[in-house]
């Protein structure tokens, strides 16, 4: 019984934060801090007229949608090399490319920069974010996409073939449909992470910001802040109900699988 | 008679695993080589000098700044693993002991959910609650139990600190879970049945058999907390600036790349030494069990 009063106060720890942004966010002052003032939607009003946060949303947008994309599909082959095949040094090259989900943020940013910029004298723009970018999901999308290839029997996509379809017809119409809900879960996941993402980002980008960056040089300045705050309450809610649709997603690929769901993205 | 020449199995897992191989061979594996490579040159202003030096190990050794930040960075980044590990691990007994299994999701949603949210604004936030007209002051001197606000929680290494095991939550709680999950519950039964009490089957058999997960944990938590530079930038102040920070300003403001990569690398090696040397110290806990 303690232990659940524990666990209980632990998610209000982990919430605290966020349940702060919407008081914030309808505040009527500059000054973050209570007592509250009164309420008030003018900070949304402002973020409408913000034409350079505009494309950064813009910016961003366009990287998070390319990130998806990609990691998701390099996901789908380490997934399905995991769970169909046996080949010399599977654990190695599997740990290999799991390896960025332990690698300092920093080191991923700063190597790439001294390689796109020192060596190959090549200018940032947001394809070095996205490169960077799909590096550091292509994990998160294979673990989940993992779990969406567990327990799909290979025998299925022989089948297939042998009643006349071609390997990569055998996939489409065979394992493709049971893997959907997983990739799609994937491609959200893989959407909330880069969209998300400062700290490679600030190293990166080109000469327009991504809105995380943007978000940064607004917090240097005191009396944009409940801008953010509404940013933020934007972002929050945006980001709960693309995690649930991933979720609901992962639950019903798992369900599709026919495996006893564990639980959890990771 | 006549057969199509058929690809081996091994050919065609690897060709399967070679695209994703491939991209992190050429995006962390080569980039990282390059960081190392990059650490023996020098730069004068833009134009870089590629004979083969030791300076800029030199000068990390010689100029105080730079162990103090690092051995603050290796501080701060133990700390928030005790931190995180000692927190998490009961939530994790608790979701995977005492939850219903059809619950056990929806809980690790719950968890997961705030660590997916817009990490710079989280950041942020945290201010407002530990600030001089914070949630947490403003609150306690309402309820009449301090007259001044607390200035111990902010602008210093401790509110780094707090802040950081925040954010890397999830991280300790889901491998511990993991490893609780893959525990043989009539394993515990039986070392009651064999007279062992709640403690001491605690201490005897589940927590042995969590290790991996707790191993996996600390690793997961302390070797990215290393790269942070936001939190010791938003929460830091002036004495709670770290390692990353330095090495941002190295690449971006001073322009001085190879200094900068050099002191990525000090801090790569002894972030991995200290986590190989944390392996090795459990090592008797992951052998051999699965």
């Amino acid at each position: 019984m303690s232990l659940r009063i524990y666990a209980i106060i632990y998610l209000i720890f982990l919430y605290a934060p966020i349940a702060l942004l919407p008081l914030f966010a309808f505040n009527d002052a500059t000054i973050i801090a209570f007592p509250l003032t009164g309420f008030t939607g003018k900070w949304f009003g402002e973020l409408m007229n913000n034409t350079s946060l505009h494309t950064a949303v813009g910016n961003s947008l366009f990287i998070a949608v390319m990130t998806a994309i990609l990691s998701t599909l390099l996901g789908i082959c380490a997934a399905r090399a995991g769970a169909m095949y046996r080949f010399p040094l599977k654990a190695g090259v599997t740990g290999f490319i799991m390896l960025p989900l332990v690698l300092p943020e920093i080191i991923v940013a700063v190597s790439l920069l001294i390689v796109v910029v020192q060596i190959f004298g090549w200018s940032l723009s947001n394809w070095t974010i996205i490169a960077a970018h799909v590096l550091i999901c292509t994990p998160f999308c294979i673990a989940i996409l993992n779990g969406a290839f567990q327990n799909l029997d290979p025998s299925m996509e022989e089948a297939a073939m042998d009643l006349g379809e071609s390997r990569f017809g055998a996939f489409r119409s065979v394992t493709l449909p049971l893997i959907m809900p997983g990739i799609i879960s994937s491609m959200l996941i893989a959407f909330t992470i880069s969209l998300d993402e400062f700290i490679i980002a600030f190293f990166l980008s080109g000469t327009s910001p991504t809105m995380p960056v943007y978000i940064w040089g607004l917090l240097r300045f005191p009396q944009s802040l409940p801008v953010v705050m509404a940013l933020g309450t934007i972002l929050v809610a945006l980001s709960i109900l693309l995690l649930t649709i991933a979720e609901i997603l992962r639950r019903r690929g798992m369900a599709r699988a026919g495996v006893k769901d564990k639980g959890g993205f990771l | 008679m006549w057969r199509k020449p058929t690809i081996t199995e091994g050919a065609r897992g690897w060709l399967m695993i070679s695209p994703p191989f491939f991209y992190a061979l050429a995006l962390m594996a080569v980039p990282l080589c390059a960081i190392v490579l990059f650490s023996f040159w020098t730069q004068d202003f833009m134009t870089v000098d590629t004979t083969f030096t030791l300076n800029n190990y030199r000068e990390i050794a010689e100029k105080p700044i730079y162990t103090a930040l690092l051995q603050r960075s290796l501080y701060v980044s133990t700390c928030v693993t005790i931190v995180t590990v000692l927190l998490a691990f009961p939530v994790a007994y608790y979701v995977s002991f005492y939850v219903k299994p059809e619950r056990k999701s929806l809980w690790l949603f719950l968890i997961t959910i705030p660590f997916w949210t817009s990490y710079l604004i989280r950041v942020f936030l945290w201010k407002v609650i530990l600030g001089f007209n914070g949630v947490i002051n403003t609150g306690l001197i309402n309820i009449g139990l301090i007259e001044e606000p607390l200035t111990f929680i902010l602008y210093n290494v401790n509110a780094v600190i707090i802040t950081l095991a925040h954010a890397f939550a999830p991280f300790a709680i889901l491998p511990i879970f993991v490893a609780l999950e893959k525990i043989d519950r009539s394993l515990l039964e039986a070392a009651q049945d064999l007279g062992e009490n709640r403690v001491m089957t605690f201490f005897r058999v589940t927590l042995p058999l969590a290790m991996p997960g707790v191993v996996a944990a600390v690793l997961i938590v302390f070797i990215p907390t290393i790269g942070d530079y936001v939190t010791p930038e938003l929460m830091g102040g002036a004495g709670g600036k770290l390692i990353a920070n330095m090495i941002q300003t190295q690449f971006l403001a001073l322009n001085n790349a190879p200094l900068g990569a050099a002191l990525a690398v000090v801090a790569m090696v002894s972030v991995s030494a200290i986590a190989l040397f944390f392996v090795l110290l459990n090592r008797r806990w992951l052998r051999g069990r699965s």
